[in-house]
């Protein structure tokens, strides 16, 4: 019997090969890829349970509805819509529905050795830069990022120059505007160059009733010596459908590291790829999750050690509240020439409420002899000791609580390392906190 | 009417087969009065003091305790605490990511606002605590590190005695104090206690060992023994006791 045999399709991927019929023919390399994306859903469709990476995330059964293609947002709903990290000092540009909107959007006075332009824009011109975009391939069929492939028109180009060291971070304020529930694919690509330094920020919202489908991906080719932050944001509507894709290909002795708190979405899938293909680069990806009522979240990383000399951290910290559910899948593979590698991964998990669940499953794949990897997962509720000595103070139980949580969260967003963007983001998490009350 | 009424109290470890520690202890202990708890291990002196505070591990099945007049064992852990009680832990626990100073300016708040008062003022709170803290020789980065997160044995119980300073409390358990304490340590720790000694406060002090009484100078001394006040007196009867050690409350209950 073979599982990928599966005639029948469901609404929502009835509705998704509606949309892909309408890619045209001929064209260059990236009609090439889209169509190539296309066939490949087409063949595999949304991912289920039987698929090992999408074991706990079954799209095919969560995802049911058939949306239509978002159209483009009025601007001054987008405006009205994207309120995330506004605090920030920030150069902000503002994508709604998949498309940027230039009116809410900073492209001009951009300083030197930085390029930023949009993925339609760049399209229109036949931009060179273009040869890197769908450069950097996960190494297996994903298919939130066939989707994005196949289907994105818009997003943002950035280029900063060899040596640039651009202060001010780019904030990507990804947000869903509209009346109807729709599905958006935006799809972003950011280079830095040998020796530049850069801080790129993304936020994703949109209203809360709706079952809204928003789709990004981001691809970033980081160069020698290279200096990266990401740091997102993902508080998507209480009826969405979260599906985000990072790529990273990371040159030599360069340093990136990403974070994403995410308290958004019905279902929210991010997924990471990071391949490590420069000498003595080091990396670290961390996320904080809080989840309430029947929210599902996934973060599933893939960080391939290809150079030898390498070193990653990952630690990823998730509080469950109700009947959430969270999963950690972090997978690191060593290959045989990154020799010296030093790998660390750990998930750990907070639950407040009864039901909620957490899945932690951390894979090592060590072809090398002489390297450090380890990885860990921990599970539980808050400690009883560390409450009564709170409540033996005179701080009220949710109060204590939310200390505490407070505390388990911090770890991972002090990793952060923009002021701005870190104390932004410490805020959201006590705001989070507080709405729990 | 006594400040801290303890009357006939019985309790056990929480649970259907759970064992029963104290076996009708009474006590009255009223305003500016030092008493001392003294008894050989497992009498029951670390269960009395949670119980006070109001840990959920142990299930009261007769007896009262009132404080001011009112049920402390009605109360809930943290209205105990706005209502004068403080507990000075044995082995205070640490509690990474809470800064020490969050955490006392989040106790102090919570309790002035239960009781009804204004919360204090930035400026104020920062005096506040630097006054006490120096007097503790309690630096500056002990205060912004998590709460007792890598202090030594002598820097977790100095800085319990920092938060009795600031919260201020009615009635003071402090339990094996003296515990994991150099005779230095012991000194400063002391010092502090007698600094907050006052005729509004009453402390309740458990001990093993006479060497702590030396430094905090007790009103009465109690000998506890399976639960239960075996014995009452004065400053005295903690030398004589630990003169002939608690060999002669042992054999009586054999």
């Amino acid at each position: 019997m073979n599982a990928d045999i599966r005639p029948i399709r469901t609404p929502a991927e009835q509705a998704i090969l509606a949309s892909l019929g309408g890619l045209p023919a001929g064209g260059d390399r990236l009609a090439d890829l889209r169509r190539a994306a296309a066939r490949s859903f087409e063949e595999h469709g949304l991912p289920h349970r039987r698929v090992e990476e999408w074991k706990y995330t079954d799209l095919r059964t969560l995802m049911r509805e058939a949306v239509p293609l978002a159209g483009p947002a009025a601007v001054a709903q987008a405006d009205a819509a994207a309120r995330l990290l506004r605090g920030v000092e920030a150069r902000r540009i503002v994508v709604a529905n998949g498309a940027v909107v230039p009116e809410l959007s900073d492209l001009a006075g951009l300083e030197e050795g930085l390029r930023l332009t949009t993925l339609s824009a760049a399209l229109a011109s036949g931009d060179e830069v273009l040869s890197r975009l769908g450069g950097i391939l996960p190494g297996r069929y994903d298919a939130s990022l066939a989707l994005n492939t196949a289907l994105a028109k818009d997003g943002v180009v950035i280029v900063v120059a060899p040596g640039a060291k651009i202060e001010r971070p780019v904030h990507v304020a990804h947000v869903f505007a509209g009346e109807s529930a729709a599905a958006s694919y935006a799809r972003s690509l950011v280079v830095v160059g040998a020796g530049a330094s850069f801080t790129y920020a993304e936020s994703f919202e949109g209203p809360q009733g709706l079952a809204y489908q928003a789709n990004a991906a981001t691809e970033f080719v980081v160069g020698d010596e290279a200096h990266l932050d990401v740091v997102r944001l993902q508080e998507d509507g209480a009826g969405a459908f979260h599906l985000a894709t990072l790529l990273f290909d990371v040159g030599r002795q360069a340093q990136v590291h990403a974070f994403t708190l995410a308290s958004g979405a019905a279902v929210a899938r991010t997924s990471l790829y990071a391949t490590l293909s420069g000498e003595g680069s080091a990396v670290g990806f961390n996320g904080a999750s809080l989840l309430k009522d029947r929210q599902h979240n996934d973060a599933t990383l893939f960080v391939d050690h290809q150079a030898p000399g390498c070193e990653s951290r990952e630690l990823f910290k998730t509080v469950l509240d109700d009947t959430s559910r969270g999963v950690f899948q972090g997978k690191i593979v060593v290959r045989q020439a990154a020799q010296k590698t030093d790998g660390r991964m750990m998930s750990r998990a907070l639950l407040l409420g009864d039901d909620a669940e957490m899945d932690n499953k951390p894979e090592l794949e060590i072809f090398a002899d002489d390297v450090q990897c380890g990885h860990g997962a921990t599970c539980g509720a808050i400690d009883d000791e560390l409450l009564f000595y709170l409540r033996a103070r005179g701080i009220p139980l949710t109060e204590a609580q939310s200390l505490l949580v407070q505390a388990f969260v911090g770890e991972a967003v002090e990793t952060v390392e923009h002021d701005g963007l870190r104390e932004a983001l410490l805020e959201r998490a006590e705001g989070w906190l507080k709405a729990r009350g | 009417m006594a400040l801290l009424e303890i009357d006939n109290l019985h309790a056990k470890i929480d649970g259907e087969h759970g064992k029963e520690i104290l076996k009708g202890l009474s006590l009255k202990v009223n305003p500016g009065e030092v008493h001392a708890i003294m008894g050989p291990n497992g009498s029951g002196k670390s269960t009395l003091s949670y119980i006070l505070a109001g840990k959920d591990d142990y299930e009261v099945t007769d007896g009262s305790v009132s404080l001011d007049g009112e049920d402390l064992l009605e109360m809930e852990i943290d209205e105990r605490a706005a209502k004068g009680v403080f507990l000075a832990f044995q082995y205070p626990v640490e509690v990474p990511g809470v800064a020490t100073m969050t955490f006392l300016r989040s106790a102090l708040n919570a309790q002035r606002k239960k009781r009804g008062e204004e919360e204090i003022s930035t400026p104020d709170f920062l005096r506040l605590v630097k006054d006490k803290a120096a007097g503790l020789g309690i630096s500056q980065d002990m205060l912004r590190r998590g709460v007792n997160v890598g202090f030594s044995g002598g820097e977790k119980k100095r800085a319990e005695i920092l938060q009795m300073a600031v919260l201020e409390p009615k009635v003071a358990i402090l339990d094996e104090t003296d515990s994991g304490l150099d005779i230095d340590a012991l000194k400063v720790v002391s010092e502090g206690v007698n600094a907050l000694r006052s005729p509004d406060r009453a402390m309740i002090v458990i001990t093993h060992y006479q060497r702590l009484l030396n430094h905090i100078v007790p009103d009465f001394v109690h000998v506890m023994h399976k639960g239960r006040i075996v014995r009452s007196g004065g400053k005295e009867l903690a030398l004589e006791l630990e003169a002939n050690g608690y060999a002669e409350y042992q054999q009586d209950a054999a």
